[in-house]
């Protein structure tokens, strides 16, 4: 049995049990089956993606075979990104058992995320461009809801900023899915590259180019599009914030980006890869340096988002076969130690309720899981070994020199610096130091959210072993095989025959 | 077919139209509305790119030969997508409308450069 429709099938079944279970009456009940069926949905997947490792696959839906109907596709790109959201909706579904005691209407919430990781899954494993539009906006909705939870003033103005900036994007990669549609008459990744390695590209296809770059540019925050982000990521509750910068901002922004760029330039990736460098360079610096001056704890994050999501952009347009696996493997680090800083804020903000670094102190006395699990992720994020965002940075330098690209290696290495003095900031206010009088009662967080962050920082040590060769070409290597040869990609859609 | 060009610059005019909407305005009602321009000028150029001159509708009736409907119907395609397009647009303007309201509801005004709550 084919089990690709799964990875939609679950979450969102998922999803519509749960906007049953408002009939059960006692609050405590409610809650208690809320919280097992998300646990439930998200472990199930997360077990099935790992399964999936190392191996392709194709579905097609309904049984109309392309370019009549849709299929999914599983290639070595797609597998590991569908673990990673696996792995990091578990976490931050386990986190929010106690943390989502702050809100009401727990059953609502787990439904809007549960969709919200079905949108992902879905345009993950898509092979149609207009389908992957149409899951991109049920993640997207859902994590504008998201974002509003808490319908106070800041999360309102956040939401609406990041609904206005979020809907042009949409417009944008809509326009651009036209063009290439009036191009090529057909929405099927295979037929589209057919298409185009017959033919030249022609100046339409980079008119349809620059509409999926500022689209995609919008949904991935990179730099000139970013205004948004450091808004909606620190206002919305602090699972959703790890789930919006951990994975939204991957699968619906890069992701897809690299996916449709590397497709409409099949035959000359020159000009796609020039674009993604120069994004990256800029949003890898401007992002880090915005960081800086930052002394709200989420929002410091959020900006760290934008400059770390410089670096995969960064990698990605290396255009070698080491800067794509680099990429895949940074964005796959910065999942898991990005989501674990917003679940660190989200427990500081649990106990002591406030998000101002300069407000805090001395927590690792009374919150040891809390302060020694923000250290991993914090030497992590900085690219300091063993941890895995060292090996994923180092990876990242060496494609560049290797490629030729001097410049942007040393961009590299500098904004590694500066994101490590933007971390020393925050050990040194928050964790490290004397703690003060009014915060010497506090405890540490529940069972639920100490679990996920340990969860977490295992990974971040361990994650390193991805690069040990034999790991490395069944994970990371299957990525540049599809995005760099077409032909690699059409074999496995149309499931093994020319 | 003559006039083709002409409808894509048009189309093209009203996208710009409502970005410069969205960008310059500072009332979220018009920023909503300006937003829904952009949406209709997409959705009014997919529809010109299946257009065909004097094409019939695309249900083919008993008895024509497939290959004569073929040639002779505007792309059925290009209104699959204008449909899935309009309900997902719906969809993020009830959302939008939603939060406006709520939005005045905190504030008593829909002026966004009174909402500085957050910085940047």
């Amino acid at each position: 049995m084919n089990i690709l429709p799964l990875f939609i099938l679950i979450p969102i079944g998922a999803a519509f049990a749960l906007s049953t279970f408002d009939i059960l009456k006692q609050e405590r009940k409610k809650v208690l089956v809320s919280n097992i069926t998300a646990a439930a949905a998200c472990l199930a997947l997360t077990v099935l993606a790992v399964m999936q490792i190392g191996k392709t696959g194709t579905f097609e839906m309904g049984g109309w075979s392309i370019p009549i109907g849709i299929s999914l596709v599983l290639d070595g790109f797609s597998a590991p990104v569908l673990v990673i959201t696996g792995l990091v909706s578990l976490m931050c579904a386990v986190f929010s058992f106690s943390y989502m005691d702050m809100y009401s209407g727990r059953e609502k919430f787990f439904s809007l995320f549960l969709l919200m990781v079905a949108g992902m899954n879905g345009l993950v494993l898509t092979s149609d461009i207009f389908n992957l539009y149409v899951f991109m906006e049920l993640a997207a909705v859902s994590s504008f809801a998201l974002v509003a939870y808490g319908t106070m003033k800041e999360e309102l103005e956040a939401a609406f900023k990041y609904l206005v900036l979020s809907g042009v994007g949409t417009v944008f990669i809509l326009m651009g899915i036209a063009l290439t549609y009036g191009h090529t008459r057909n929405l099927s990744m295979v037929f589209i590259y057919n298409a185009l390695s017959s033919g030249s590209a022609g100046s339409g296809m980079y008119l349809a180019a620059g509409f999926f770059m500022v689209g995609f540019g919008i949904k991935a925050a990179l730099i000139p599009f970013h205004a948004w982000l450091p808004d909606a990521h620190p206002a919305a509750p602090a699972p959703v914030s790890a789930m919006l910068s951990g994975v939204l901002i991957k699968t619906a922004g890069i992701y897809a980006m690299v996916r449709v760029l590397f497709l409409l330039f099949a035959a000359d990736l020159s000009v796609a890869s020039m674009l993604l460098r120069t994004l990256g360079v800029l949003s890898l610096m401007i992002g880090v340096l915005l960081a800086l001056g930052q002394w709200d704890f989420k929002r410091l994050l959020a900006y760290h988002s934008v400059s770390q999501m410089g670096y995969i952009a960064l990698a990605f347009g290396i255009g070698t076969p080491l800067g794509i696996a680099a990429g895949l493997f940074h964005l796959l680090n910065h999942s898991v130690f990005k989501s674990l800083l917003f679940l660190n804020a989200g427990a500081v903000f649990y106990r002591t309720s406030t998000r101002d670094l300069r407000d805090m102190g001395g927590l690792n006395a009374v919150m040891p899981v809390t302060g020694y699990t923000s250290m991993i992720a914090s030497l992590s994020i900085a690219g300091l070994p063993p941890f895995n965002g060292f090996w994923s940075k180092l990876l990242i330098i060496i494609a560049a020199i290797q490629a030729g690209y001097l410049w942007l290696g040393l961009w590299a290495v500098l904004g590694s610096i500066l994101t490590l003095a933007s971390f020393a900031k925050v050990q040194r206010y928050a964790f490290v130091g004397e703690i003060k009088d009014k915060f010497k009662e506090i405890k540490e967080v529940p069972l639920p959210m100490a679990f996920s962050m340990i969860f977490l920082a295992v990974l971040c040590v361990l994650m390193g072993i991805l690069l040990v060769p034999g790991i490395r070409a069944v994970v990371l290597d299957g990525a540049a095989e599809v995005l760099l040869n077409p032909s690699n990609y059409i074999r496995i859609a149309t499931g093994g025959m020319p | 077919m003559n006039n083709m060009p002409l409808a894509y610059g048009l189309a093209m005019i009203l996208f710009a139209v409502g970005l410069y909407g969205v960008v310059c305005k500072k009332n979220a009602v018009k920023i909503i509305i300006s937003l829904l321009i952009m949406e209709n000028a997409v959705n009014l150029f997919i529809l010109l790119i299946g257009y065909r001159k004097d094409g019939i509708a695309p249900v083919m009736v008993k008895g024509q030969e497939a290959s004569e409907f073929a040639s002779m119907a505007v792309d059925p395609l290009a209104q699959a997508i204008v449909i899935t397009s309009i309900v997902i647009g719906l969809s993020i303007v009830a959302l939008m409308i939603a939060i406006a309201i709520r939005l005045y509801d905190r504030y008593k005004t829909f002026d966004t450069s009174k909402m500085k709550d957050l910085k940047g």
